[in-house]
């Protein structure tokens, strides 16, 4: 299969008919071959911007969009050469399954046996090649979804637009089918942006995540940046659980009620912190270990502790009452009341 | 709860006598179109002479009534399916402006509908006489029906994204609209062109004001065998009129139901 394109968003906004400024201009770098999600809260623009770089929408006066350098913002869709799933997965109902994924080399011009060919390539590659026969009403979720990215798929785009494609479906296949979807951007080396609001899917399947808040760009990072290092307070609460704690920077460490935290030299404070309380340093459950109060300068009292097989979520306070919530080994025997000794890992916190 | 059988014998009862209370005039009819000579009655004998009478004085009308039914469903199948399908890619205040303009003819009556014509355009005198004049009229009328039809269906299928789905794969609108719209418009399109054919072929208030003595249409031959035929030859009429007229019922009916059951 081909390379993927590099797409270049540059001040892109849209405000549509009714006066809903659905996005504010924004850049954005796609790289060529790279798994890109669009994560956010339902409403703030992420199907927008996926509209605007498939070509579904115009950006508003000054926006462009690139492909490979070329400026392709006045080509329709159909123009673009993008494949793109959609959330309603928008398969042909008056087509069989093996019609619907050579619809793209139909129109291109290819003869039936030649498209059919290539489309019955594409089904087994996504496995479902038992299926061509079938009528779209006679598919199942899943298999409504393989269909579809097969369609996509069967052009070999330059770009793959995914619109929570996997938002209709139930849990546990959805986990399945994420994981697929994950292997099969990975071989085919294309282009990928992928948007969706479930955090869990952006962090397992992108290479970079793009979080976005009312139209904006909150954080461009790897899965681990928004994660361990978000940007801001809403990057931290809508990609997991955060806890925080107040306090100041003082000589390269934070002090807090609780005591103090060194911190690594790369992190940056945020700027013109000022007085008691104006910092405060933000980590994952997962990125503190609890350890004996002698062990460590940081030290909470034991809340509240709940058993869940393996591990155990145990919530702490700190002598100021500030709780937070940690994940823990479940070997440890805690009870309410005990002292703790907690040790945040320096690669895994951040300032805000 | 079970309905008391007496309660069941009155509703039965009930029921029946407004059905025969319909069927009856119906039938007398039917009959008089068979019998020798109505003001005897069936004593006089029955037969076909009357329908043979009807289908030789009127099988001009019978023509015309068919070719404008026909011209009206080419009309309205080629603005109606490609409007809808305009109208359902962008809903907007534009829509359900265009959806009140168009159902406007359905709710002002035929005659108005047919003195607009007059006065616009019947002083051009060869569009006045032919028949082309009354198929303006059943467009009009009819219309509305072949559009709400077809925008119904491409609403219930979600056209938009159907067709998006195929801009993204390549196609070219005109490919979408052949490839995606009109198939998946079919129940709509088939529900809509039964509708304007059998509204065509009934039309009267519209056609009656349009028409000249050398464009008569069904309908309209019929209120004339009445006003100037034997009581018979009109019954006879009726008749022929029935036989055109009912299959067009009946299958409105049953393919509205199985599009019906298809949409759900
Ligand atoms: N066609 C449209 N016309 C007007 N407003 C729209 C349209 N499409 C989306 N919006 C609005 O733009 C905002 C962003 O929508 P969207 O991009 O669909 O968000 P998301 O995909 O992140 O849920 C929302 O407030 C939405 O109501
Ligand atoms: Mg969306």
């Amino acid at each position: 299969m081909n390379r993927g394109a590099a797409i270049t968003v540059a001040s892109c906004g849209k405000t549509f008919a009714d006066g809903t400024r659905a996005l504010s201009p924004l850049d954005l770098d796609v790289r060529a071959g790279e798994t890109l999600v669009l994560l956010g809260p339902s409403g703030c623009g992420k199907t927008t911007l996926l509209r605007l770089i498939a070509g579904l929408e115009a950006p508003d006066a000054g926006g462009h969009i690139r492909f490979d350098g070329a400026d392709v913002t006045a080509l329709p869709i159909e123009k673009r050469n993008v494949g793109m799933v959609f959330q309603s997965y928008a398969l042909f109902p008056n087509m069989s399954v093996i019609d619907n994924v050579a619809y793209g080399l139909r129109v291109r011009g290819m003869a039936q046996a030649a498209r059919r060919a290539q489309a019955a390539g594409v089904l087994e590659m996504m496995r479902i090649g038992a299926l061509a026969q079938r009528r779209i009403d006679q598919l199942s979720g899943g298999q409504r979804q393989r269909v579809a990215l097969a369609r996509a798929l069967a052009v070999e785009p330059r770009v793959i637009l995914l619109d929570e494609p996997l938002t209709a479906l139930d849990a546990a296949l959805r986990e399945h089918l994420r994981g697929e979807i994950d292997a099969l951007l990975k071989r085919l080396a294309i282009t990928a942006i992928y948007v969706t609001h479930d955090q869990a899917e952006a962090l397992a399947l992108g290479d970079r995540i793009v979080v976005m808040r009312n139209g904006a760009i909150a954080q461009v990072g790897t899965p681990r940046d928004v994660y361990f290092r978000p940007a801001d307070d809403f990057v931290a609460d809508f990609v997991g659980v955060t806890n925080r704690l107040t306090g100041t920077l003082k000589n390269g460490r934070f002090e807090t009620a609780a005591g103090v935290v060194p911190l690594p030299q790369d992190l940056v404070p945020p700027a013109a912190p000022s007085g008691p309380g104006a910092v405060r340093l933000l980590f994952r459950p997962e990125a503190a270990r609890l350890a004996s109060p002698a062990d460590t300068p940081l030290v909470f009292e034991v809340v509240q502790v709940e058993f869940q097989g393996a591990r155990q979520k145990v919530t702490l306070k700190d002598p100021a009452g500030a709780r937070i919530l940690v994940e823990a080994p479940a070997d440890g025997l805690l009870v309410p009341g005990a002292a703790v000794g907690l040790i945040l890992d320096p690669a895994r916190i951040s300032l805000a | 709860m079970k309905p008391h059988r007496l309660t069941f014998a009155f509703q039965l009862t009930v029921t029946l006598l407004a059905c025969a209370f319909l069927m009856v005039p119906a039938g007398a009819s039917i009959l008089a179109g068979f019998t020798v000579n109505y003001f005897r009655g069936v004593s006089s004998g029955l037969t076909l002479k009357w329908i043979g009478e009807v289908l030789a004085l009127y099988s001009d009308t019978i023509a015309l009534s068919i070719a404008i039914a026909l011209g009206t469903l080419g009309v309205t199948l080629l603005i109606g399916v490609p409007a809808a399908w305009a109208l359902a890619r962008r809903p907007s205040r534009l829509t359900r402006l265009v959806e009140e303009v168009v159902t406007l003819p359905v709710a002002i009556p035929g005659l108005a509908l047919a003195l607009a014509l007059i006065l616009a355009y019947g002083g051009i005198r060869e569009f006045r006489m032919s028949p082309l004049f009354i198929l303006t009229g059943h467009v009009l009328y009819t219309l509305p029906f072949m559009l709400r039809a077809v925008m119904a269906v491409l609403a219930a299928v979600d056209v938009r994204t159907l067709e998006e789905g195929a801009a993204s794969l390549g196609a070219s609108p005109l490919q979408r609209f052949f490839h995606v719209v009109v198939p998946n418009a079919r129940g709509g399109i088939l529900a809509g062109a039964l509708m304007v054919v059998t509204l065509s072929i009934g039309e009267f208030n519209l056609t009656w004001m349009l028409h000249t003595p050398l464009t008569k249409t069904l309908p309209v031959g019929l209120a004339d065998s009445y006003a100037s035929m034997r009581l018979e030859i009109a019954s006879a009429y009726t008749l022929v009129f029935f036989v055109m007229i009912v299959p067009l019922l009946v299958a409105l009916q049953l393919f509205g139901r199985t599009v019906q059951g298809a949409a759900r």
